[in-house]
């Protein structure tokens, strides 16, 4: 028994070595796909493990299923999609490791993937270097733009500015921010305090808690201090369900002091557990419940695909979303080249479940229609808002006078 | 005010989540010497055994009652096995039983994963423990929130069981024997071995508590023992190792220091401050706030 936990031991350590040596590849060339053969490889890069795997795995599985629609209507140029998925385990510089790997060994044609804005800061530079195509397909705070990453999730003005917008016109004016200590909250908070001071709002206090922290007593106990009107929330990964138990259990509601999400969507709300949650506000760019015909055929493929229980949130529709456009630049390139299929993708549109999106090509931003949603006691969210029209992306938010000293 | 006292009950429920996690280690490191890596993963164990309960038991409220007991037979029956298996052997290279039980807590990990998915998961907090209940009311009302409420009683109630199973019974009698003065113990006629793996089995079993209690607080994941078993140590060797006292007085008085600080600055900085005053305090005192005193020659 005792030689038998050994050996396992022994293999345990051996697997971690072989999963290091991955990291090494770094040519200064242009990374060539392998189009050889009747297949073309594409990277799947995913939390599947970690504080953020909550949400991740879901757009994993959302990328898998557009792949699988895309390779039975008979692929790209004639090409089977095959998907190499790969862990980013919630932890940046395995991120970068991985994205070496995907371009440099199994030689992809484009990666998916991504969530974080730390993950995303920490691949970028290795997508730049290997001249190879991410499609990023969640929300961030904007103030970037990479000539090889797509964005296909909202930039600031497609969902933070709606948000602030929206909590304006209902009278809310002092606000208070919590969001995880890292890049996306921190940059989208100094965004809402510029807002907020051009605006006629207050902020009355600003909280950050560690990535994957579970503690949040003392940062209810400081809101519910604050008196504000409404909090925005900019936490991210399973942080979320300790503060909203502790929200609930300091004895804040919905109604007196609503919470504005921007990186909770239904799968998040299912897990935290709806009876904590019911009546919260969220931002996106589309829910389950959105209307339409494209919508109810991906509700529908997506349960039929992984389970009726499992609900589709706006980054997994983004990244299904982000397939298509894909496919639809590479078949305008009639090329897998990242330099062509850049060169073909502005003007791209495709009829996605949350609406027809279409392709900035200078910014490599989609644009996209915001939607104000309240989250109900079913777990689903019931859109309050919207904006109407697709909004063209704005990633520097050069169109705010406000926005001017930001960086 | 309210909410200098709302900030004060926060400080002693952090406390009660601090003594709960450093309870078990305080009799498995503390009287026994081990350092036992794993002990986040038998507070793991601890919290999957209430989701696993929580699954075929539709009440909440009955399946935590439930989940109480079985996690602490749970968690305690995987430290015997631990025990028996790798650390009995290990008792005079206490470096040692640190690199191998840190094995074990990767392995624990990954078996995790195996099972349950690497997602973390949630259970339901039965609807007595959501609420909170009003001390103060008025304009600024003071509130405590059940859940807090409950954690801080369990604490109380594991460290009031301890330490009269150390102080009455033969088996607590046995273990302080041995902690004292192994050699003599064993001429005594106490069969140390055994009396290590009732120990362990006991202090492992608190880790599983502990894991129902943070199961009210967040998430249940793979990982989650790592992040608690820094603090839990925190607390043993600032109380003292092996000290009871120690353990209780030096959790609380870290929770309470943590939500201070917190309030007045950032969970970060507050974090970074109660390490730098940990460093402090060990520069003043390095054997912690109490120490044992033992004829032992070792």
């Amino acid at each position: 028994m005792v030689a038998g936990a050994a050996a396992l031991a022994a293999v345990v350590a051996l697997s971690a070595c072989g999963a290091k040596t991955d990291a090494g590849g770094t040519s200064d060339k242009a990374a060539q796909a392998d189009v050889s053969g009747d297949t073309v490889k594409v990277g799947l890069l995913n939390s599947l493990s970690g504080t953020m795997a909550i949400s991740e795995v879901t757009v994993r599985d959302s990328l898998k299923l557009a792949i699988d629609e895309i390779n039975a209507s008979g692929g790209v140029l004639g090409k089977q999609i095959k998907p190499i998925s790969e862990d980013g385990a919630s932890d940046w510089p395995t991120f970068a490791e991985k994205a070496q790997k995907l371009i440099s060994e199994d030689r992809v044609a484009a990666t998916f993937g991504c969530w974080t804005s730390a993950s995303r800061k920490a691949v970028k530079p290795v997508f730049e270097k290997n001249k190879s195509l991410l499609f990023y397909p969640v929300q961030y705070e904007g103030l970037e733009e990479s000539p090889y990453i797509f964005y296909t999730g909202a930039t600031t003005n497609q969902q933070i500015i709606p948000a602030l917008d929206y909590l304006k016109s209902q009278g809310k004016k002092k606000i208070y921010l919590v969001g995880s200590d890292y890049v996306f909250p921190r940059t989208a908070n100094k965004e809402i305090k510029a807002y907020a001071k051009a605006n006629g709002m207050t902020v009355l206090g600003e909280d950050y808690a560690p990535l994957g922290s579970t503690e949040f007593s003392t940062i209810a106990n400081k809101v519910k201090a604050s008196k504000a009107d409404a909090v925005f929330n900019t936490l991210n990964g399973d942080s979320n369900v300790a503060f909203f138990k502790e929200y609930k259990s300091a004895g804040l509601t919905a109604k007196g002091m609503p919470v504005v999400s921007v990186s909770i969507a239904e799968e998040e709300v299912k897990s935290i557990g709806a009876q904590y949650l019911a009546g919260q506000l969220t931002a996106w760019n589309y829910y389950q419940t959105t209307p339409g015909a494209a919508n109810t055929k991906f509700v529908k493929a997506y349960k039929d695909k992984y389970g009726q229980d499992k609900p589709t949130s706006d980054p997994m529709e983004a990244a299904y979303t982000s397939v298509y456009l894909w496919k639809a630049m590479v078949e305008k390139a009639k090329s897998f080249d990242p330099e062509k299929v850049k060169a073909a993708s502005d003007g791209i549109t495709f009829d996605a479940p949350e609406g027809k999106v279409t392709v900035d090509g200078a910014s490599q931003h989609i644009y996209k229609t915001a939607r104000i949603g309240k989250i109900g006691d079913d777990g689903l969210i019931e859109q309050v808002w919207d904006s109407g029209k697709p909004i063209k992306p704005d990633p520097y938010l050069k169109g705010y006078d406000w926005a001017a000293g930001l960086s | 005010m309210t909410v200098i006292l709302g900030q004060m009950f926060t400080g002693i429920s952090i406390g009660a989540v601090l003594l709960l996690i450093a309870l078990g280690l305080s009799l498995t490191f503390g009287q026994m010497n081990v350092i036992n890596m794993a002990h986040g993963e038998f507070i793991m164990a601890g919290a999957y055994t209430t989701y696993v309960l929580q699954k075929s038991i539709s009440s909440a409220g009955i399946s935590l009652l439930v989940a109480l007991p079985v996690a602490f037979l749970v968690s305690g029956a995987l430290g015997a096995l631990l025990e028996w298996l790798l650390i009995r052997r290990l008792y005079l290279r206490p470096l040692d039983t640190l690199l191998v039980t840190w094995g074990v807590s990767l392995m624990l990990q990954q078996l995790a994963r195996d099972i349950f998915g690497a997602p973390n998961v949630q259970t339901r907090a039965p609807d007595v423990l959501t609420g909170n209940i009003t001390v103060i009311g008025g304009d600024d009302p003071l509130t405590f929130a059940n859940s807090r409420l409950f954690i801080l009683g369990l604490a109380l109630a594991a460290v009031v069981a301890l330490a009269l199973t150390l102080r009455l019974t033969p088996l607590g009698r046995r273990i302080r024997a041995v902690v004292q003065n192994r050699d003599l113990a064993e001429v005594s006629g106490i069969s140390t071995g055994r009396v290590d793996r009732t120990a362990f089995f006991i202090g492992s079993g608190l880790a599983g508590v502990a894991g129902v209690a943070l199961t009210l607080v967040g998430p249940i994941g793979p990982t989650m023992g790592t992040n608690v078993i820094i603090d839990a140590f925190l607390v043993i060797v600032v109380g003292g190792i092996g000290q009871l006292k120690g353990t209780v007085i030096v959790a609380f008085v870290l929770g309470v220091l943590q939500s201070v600080l917190e309030y007045s600055t950032t969970v970060s900085v507050a974090k970074v401050l109660v390490l730098v005053a940990i460093v402090a305090f060990l520069q003043w005192r390095p054997q912690g706030l109490y120490t044992l005193r033992t004829r032992s020659l070792v």
